[in-house]
């Protein structure tokens, strides 16, 4: 277990125990071509070109960057900038839906008979990334560098972001299809060990997940880790500490010390796309907070959020708010024309809270420390980031900031430590 | 008031004036204490430090242009601090010169709320015990407001003067029937304040703990009674409310246990050495200069860089690489 974190009432009872709907096809799908760490796509089609569901849209201009895959069948109406729900903007294919969801051919496979090379080709051609989040691309984590050696994976099934429960549906009711995701994966890496960790709030469906990773036709061993509810417990450095008891070092990556972390989304779409050629086009995410029923939601990507918002009834209120992801983590939303991509874990209507408008000053009560999971002293830094003194913040360690907004939920003073901290790293980059 | 604009956004319902207020709670039981073994007149003083000290800082955050930020509830318990410090028959000017020094040159001057590095009760209490020395070490009897008034040694006055005043029992230290300092006398009310505080999470319990523990054995060590000294003079009243003053002690609990077991230590070298009979609040002024300097070694090491031993830190901070970049 890990130093640090916070205690949250996890809200996850709204949509707990809500079965995942399939949302209705959006009639204009806006797909971002950056929706995922790296750089951009390039785009492979025109206005005016016929696309199918599955249709590759978007190539990789590097090595990490992504393809971009048409999520319904149409026309494109062109290639539009378009608001991301982060804030910034990127061009987007905008496709016409013509209603018939007609597919690409997709080929049906046996991932039994497959080389770890052609899985992490298959897997790189579907354009999956990180769907936790961080949006990375998938298949360079399956490429271990030369000289490291990966003996550990790890499917993050913790989500420990209050609100969301996405991932813990696709796991109640896609069991099956996540496990084999993630022998797919261990074949990919060469791996014969994995773990699954879930925090202590889902272990209603440890057993079954247990039942379901037991008879398998591999000699993969997957394990089941029940962990403490514990914010930030599903960040990937903290869960490897939990789980293998080892520290990711300072500046590295958790490659280093062996082990790779998955989502539990991340899994099922690796499944997906190698036994049944499905590319990335879809993903659940959760609809919760302030709307007349909360849901969980299957939804293509490229649909804009004003859609989703009003076939759940949200009304928008002054003092409410949308945030996209996690209440810890997650954005504020700039404009609901925005639409869903590959990390969009969820959206929630929260109600406003009322924040100082001045930075109040720090009082040195020390909570913030007791609560900073990389063991960081976010009183100093924040002081020192306050007074531009970014020379001290490198001191204090700002690179090893994961941001998981622990010191500011804590902090009595309510100081934006977070806000003061990503200021500092973007100086520092500057610098 | 401004709207959340950034992760994250969700915030604990602890505020930095639900603190402060919180404190003053805290510290209601004893001065009900006081009030009932010194008399109301106690109330006149404390009423006094609270308005000096919001004035005060009212004033100087107009002077120095900042905002005024009297609301967070830190001056009036700053103001309760210091009435607690001073003796029952204060004059009410005197109490009004402590506010002032205590808000103005103590903690606005160097800065305001978080920022100063003595205690400001305390240092108003050194002042006014170096410049006023008859007047601030006068002590009336308990219920003499009732006859005329007396007065008379505190019981730790009494073991350093080797006067023959009957010293009071411990169950009369217990419930604060002894001499002494307007808020420090009532052990039991001062312990009930001290666990609400620990209960509430606002106090943790390292410097209490180490602070009075250090004190009992250093006792026990020169054949002292531990328990004597423990409710003789300020400790209680210290170790709960003063020395853990979050502005001017260290950051984690490490560095707490340093700070709590070198108050006790030079607390005890005042009394049992010094020319005065009490030392608590100069033991917490001194190990208040002490408090960067213990933070610097005892803040925790970084995620990522468990190896059992690990200087890096001490690289860090070491003056030849004030750049600090950790290669």
């Amino acid at each position: 277990m890990f130093n640090g974190g916070v205690k949250l009432v996890d809200f996850k009872e709204l949509s707990k125990e809500k079965h995942i709907e399939d949302f209705p096809l959006p009639e204009k799908a806006a797909i971002p071509l950056s929706q995922h760490t790296g750089l951009p796509a390039k785009p492979v089609v025109k206005k005016g070109d016929a696309v199918l569901k599955g249709q590759v849209i978007g190539e990789p201009a590097g090595f990490i960057s992504s393809f971009i895959h048409s999520s319904v069948s149409g026309t494109v109406a062109g290639i539009e900038n378009v608001p991301l729900p982060g804030g910034k903007s990127s061009p987007a294919v905008v496709i016409q839906n013509d209603g018939q969801d007609t597919a690409v051919e997709m080929e049906k496979r046996n991932w039994l008979s497959l080389q770890p090379k052609e899985i992490v080709s298959l897997v790189r051609e579907a354009g999956i990334v990180g769907m936790g989040g961080a949006a990375f691309p998938t298949f360079v984590k399956l490429t271990v560098p030369e000289g490291k050696k990966a003996d550990c994976v790890i499917l993050n099934g913790c989500e420990c972001e209050p609100f969301l429960t996405a991932d813990y549906r696709v796991l109640k009711e896609q069991c099956g299809g996540v496990i084999e995701g993630l022998q797919i994966i261990c074949r990919a890496l060469s791996i014969q060990k994995a773990y699954i960790g879930l925090e202590n709030n889902k272990k209603d469906i440890a057993a079954m997940v247990k039942n379901a990773a037991r008879n398998l036709h591999d000699s993969i061993k997957i394990r089941i880790k029940v962990l403490p509810e514990r914010y930030p417990q599903g960040s990937e450095k903290h869960l490897i500490k939990s789980v293998a008891g080892k520290e990711v070092p300072s500046g590295g990556l958790p490659v280093d010390i062996g082990c790779v972390v998955f989502n539990v989304q991340t899994a099922l779409a690796v499944r997906d796309a190698v036994c049944c050629g499905l590319p990335l086009i879809e993903r659940v995410l959760t609809v919760t907070g302030l709307v007349p029923e909360s849901r969980n939601l299957k939804v293509r990507i490229g649909t804009p959020i004003s859609r989703i918002l009003d076939y759940c009834g949200a009304e928008m209120k002054p003092g409410r708010r949308i945030v996209i992801g996690g209440p810890m983590m997650g954005v504020n939303l700039h404009s609901a024309d925005a639409p869903v991509i590959k990390s969009t874990t969820g959206i929630l209507i929260l109600p406003q809270e009322e924040m100082p408008e001045e930075i109040r000053p720090c009082i040195r009560c020390g909570r913030c420390i007791e609560a900073c999971p990389m063991r960081l002293v976010p009183a100093e830094l924040s002081r020192r980031a306050e007074n531009k003194d970014w020379e001290g913040c490198v001191r204090f360690d700002v690179a090893d900031c994961i941001e998981c907004g622990c010191c500011s939920y804590v902090c009595p003073a309510k100081r934006p430590m977070v806000e003061l901290f990503k200021w500092a790293k973007a100086e520092m980059r500057r610098l | 008031m401004a709207e959340i604009k950034w992760a994250p956004h969700i915030h604990d319902s602890e505020t930095t004036s639900r603190i402060m207020w919180s404190v003053i709670i805290s510290l209601l039981p004893a001065l009900a204490g006081s009030v009932w073994f010194f008399g109301p007149a106690v109330l006149k003083i404390v009423l006094v430090c609270i308005v000096s000290c919001v004035i005060s800082e009212i004033l100087s955050q107009r002077v120095f242009g900042k905002t005024i930020k009297v609301y967070d509830g830190s001056a009036v318990v700053t103001g309760m601090l210091l009435a607690f410090v001073l003796p029952p028959a204060t004059p009410l000017w005197m109490a009004a010169v402590g506010g002032f020094l205590a808000i103005f040159l103590a903690k606005e001057l160097f800065g305001g709320l978080g920022h100063n590095i003595f205690n400001p009760a305390l240092t108003a209490r050194a002042i006014l015990t170096a410049s006023f020395p008859l007047e601030m070490t006068q002590f009336t009897a308990p219920f003499s407001y009732r006859i005329d008034a007396v007065s008379t040694a505190t019981p730790l006055g009494i073991i350093k003067e080797s006067l023959d005043t009957q010293l009071p029992s411990l169950f009369d230290m217990l419930i604060g029937n002894r001499s002494g300092c307007i808020g420090e006398t009532c052990t039991l009310l001062l312990l009930l304040g001290g666990i609400f505080l620990l209960l509430r999470r606002i106090i943790t319990w390292h410097i209490p703990v180490s602070y009075v523990l250090t004190v009992a054995f250093l006792s026990a060590l020169t054949e002292q009674a531990p328990l004597f000294q423990i409710m003789a003079g300020g400790l209680i009243l210290g170790a709960f409310f003063m020395a853990t003053d979050y502005a001017t002690s260290p950051l984690t609990g490490r560095g707490k246990l340093i700070f709590g077991a070198g108050c006790g230590i030079i607390t005890f070298l005042i009394r049992l050495k010094g020319s005065y009979p009490e030392g608590v609040a100069y033991s917490i002024l001194i190990m208040n200069m002490f408090v960067p300097f213990i933070d610097k070694y005892t803040l925790p090491k970084k995620f990522g860089l468990s190896h059992s031993r690990d200087f890096s830190r001490l690289r860090r901070f070491s003056p030849k690489n004030p750049g600090g970049v950790n290669k």
